[in-house]
């Protein structure tokens, strides 16, 4: 039992990220990352929806029959959106300001329509708000990676408005680290976003090939020590 | 055990070779380059030789990365000619840091990640130009006038340091515009053509060069002189940059003829800007244009068009490097749809059917 969850964390944090290996929600992935702060603001919306999801969905997964099941997730997902929607305007209404018009776009992430129909319409109820739940740290992560590496470059700061977001105590980490940077714009715009998003998809490849060199290494190495202890 | 020797074909060889190549292309941007160092003096030489040396630089960095010998592919020559024409297009007084960021991008982003020299899509220099263009407007849009080297007006060696690498407070002072881009302002204020044209260089000064502009794109004739050489060597063909400059000068003649109040004249966009180092230099680069005749006079129209309409309609005074990148996204497109004739096959690839009625008509 236990070594499902620690299948779940692995796959939603790295193995399956939605991002780094699943590469979709793309969409809002690229157009909101221009800083880390929107980049966290969206991951953690997502979070709630998917969380939510994952709860209702597997909920209700004995009495929604194959034939409507696309229909009734996307509904069932556009309410919690619409809450999310509302409540950020409500709360957090300088940050909805920024990320508004992306947030009703979190029902078209095809992310979470697909956790609902690959995870949580065919597993328990705990399990599938544990899923939604790394999916969309997992997500968040990928988000605030990304919306940092361009804010850096594009404009020389990290987290600028993060207090928006989280409270004026956040006002600590809003860090400016390259004084009168004159910008570089291209960073910011959507192609930019692709470019960084490549360079760090990249990075992700390389840094599973050194994983499992070492693996195979260590494997390798303790196949070898057997034969002379026995 | 005797050592026996065994070669294998190709016995002959031809004499070109990429590096061959790479050095006839810089051997005929000599004289336009040396003339564009000397007329913007020492900021142009310094910001030349660091674009140069970052894309050395990079690609050295990115062969490594990828684990491919480094020495063979750095002798080429390609780096050094990718950084040699980016810095051709950069304003003379540009700082340091453009050359640098530029040369990342045309090494790395536009060439290296493709899989290296004749796998990119698209252009690395022009790449690498339009993506500093859209970052930095302020930096690559300050053009200032010519002044000459060791003359009175040319900042000294340690002024032109400080140009270059230090603060660029000191640039605003002799900024202009240039030819095209000075009559798009003029244009969009209202003023009528004729009165905007007296107060830009002169058509002479335009052919020999001394105007404000880029780097090495001010000198329209020596650059025609080194494009007439490479295809005197045979390592570029007369038909892009004809079919570019022509339908350039077409597109230009007919709205001039039309309302030569509002439509600038041929022979300005023809002489001024980045037309002839484009048309000969960067559009026939031989990675990114099409392989069939028809298809790269079809390239160089597309070129031409795309460059008049984007000086004439569009936000920026200059379109080259726009137009070639798109029409580089084209490239694959017409070698798809505009492939050579095979030999004894008709164009759809399907064998010649050799009718009884052909021979009897004989």
């Amino acid at each position: 039992m236990s070594s499902d969850y620690r299948r779940i964390t692995k796959d939603g944090l790295w193995d399956n990220n939605i991002v780094f290996a699943q590469a979709l929600g793309l969409c809002p992935l690229l157009a909101v990352t221009g800083t880390a702060t929107n980049g966290l603001g969206m991951g953690l919306a997502t979070t709630v929806v998917m969380v939510a999801s994952g709860l209702l969905i597997s909920l209700l997964r004995g009495i929604i029959t194959p034939q409507v099941r696309i229909p009734v997730f996307v509904l069932i997902i556009a309410v919690l959106v619409t809450l999310v929607d509302m409540s950020m305007n409500a709360w957090v209404h300088d940050l909805h300001k920024v990320l508004g018009l992306f947030i009703p776009l979190i029902v078209t992430n095809c992310a979470i329509l697909g956790r609902a129909e690959s995870f949580a319409s065919r597993n328990t109820v705990v399990k599938s708000m544990y899923d939604g739940l790394m999916m969309g740290i997992g997500f968040t992560f990928a988000m605030v990676l990304l919306g940092a590496a361009r804010e850096i470059l594009g404009s020389g700061t990290l987290f600028n408005n993060a207090a928006q977001l989280l409270g004026s105590w956040a006002h600590f980490i809003e860090i400016t680290l390259i004084d009168d940077y004159k910008g570089f714009l291209l960073i910011i715009l959507p192609p930019g976003g692709f470019l960084v998003m490549g360079f760090i998809l990249a990075m992700k490849r390389l840094l599973d090939r050194k994983m499992a060199e070492r693996e195979q290494k260590a494997t390798e190495a303790s196949a070898e020590l057997q034969p002379e202890s026995s | 055990m005797s050592e026996e020797t065994t070669t294998f074909g190709p016995y002959t060889h031809a004499k070109s070779s990429i590096s061959r190549t790479m050095g006839l292309v810089m051997l005929s941007l000599l004289p336009a380059t040396l003339f564009g160092l000397y007329q913007f003096g020492w900021p142009a030489i310094f910001l030349f030789l660091t674009t140069i040396v970052a894309c050395v630089v990079a690609e050295a960095f990115s062969l490594r990365v990828a684990g491919k010998p480094i020495k063979p592919f750095l002798m080429d020559g390609s780096a050094v000619l990718t950084g040699w024409l980016l810095a051709m297009t950069l304003p003379p007084w540009a700082p340091w840091w453009i050359g640098l960021i530029g040369a990342l991008l045309a090494i790395i982003v536009a060439k290296q990640v493709f899989g290296g020299l004749g796998q990119n899509l698209f252009n690395p220099a022009m790449v690498a130009r339009v993506a500093l263009l859209i970052s930095f407007p302020l930096e690559m849009t300050l053009f200032n006038q010519p002044a000459p080297l060791f003359s009175a007006q040319a900042p000294g060696f340690l002024e032109s340091l400080a140009i270059t690498f230090g603060s660029s407070d000191s640039i605003d002072a002799v900024s202009s515009a240039t030819t095209l881009g000075h009559l798009k302002t003029e244009l969009g204020q209202g003023v009528g053509l004729p009165e905007a044209a007296t107060t830009t260089a002169s058509i002479w000064q335009q052919l020999w060069g001394q105007t404000s502009g880029s780097l090495g794109e001010t000198s329209a004739l020596l650059l025609l002189l080194g494009g007439l050489f490479l295809i005197y060597k045979k390592v570029i063909t007369w038909h892009i940059p004809l079919s570019m400059l022509g339908t350039l000068a077409l597109l230009a003649s007919l709205f001039h003829l039309i309302d030569s109040d509002s439509y600038v004249g041929p022979m300005t966009h023809l002489l001024s800007g980045a037309a002839i180092l484009c048309a000969f230099f960067i559009a026939t680069d031989l990675v990114t244009s099409p392989v069939s005749i028809r298809g790269q006079i079809l390239f160089g129209a597309g070129c031409g068009l795309l460059i008049y309409v984007i000086r004439t309609w569009a936000g920026y005074p200059e379109g080259v490097a726009f137009a070639v990148m798109l029409m580089n996204a084209c490239t694959p497109l017409i070698d798809h749809y505009l492939k050579p004739r095979i030999y004894g096959r008709d164009r759809k690839g399907e064998p010649l059917v050799y009718s009884n009625e052909g021979a009897d008509s004989k």
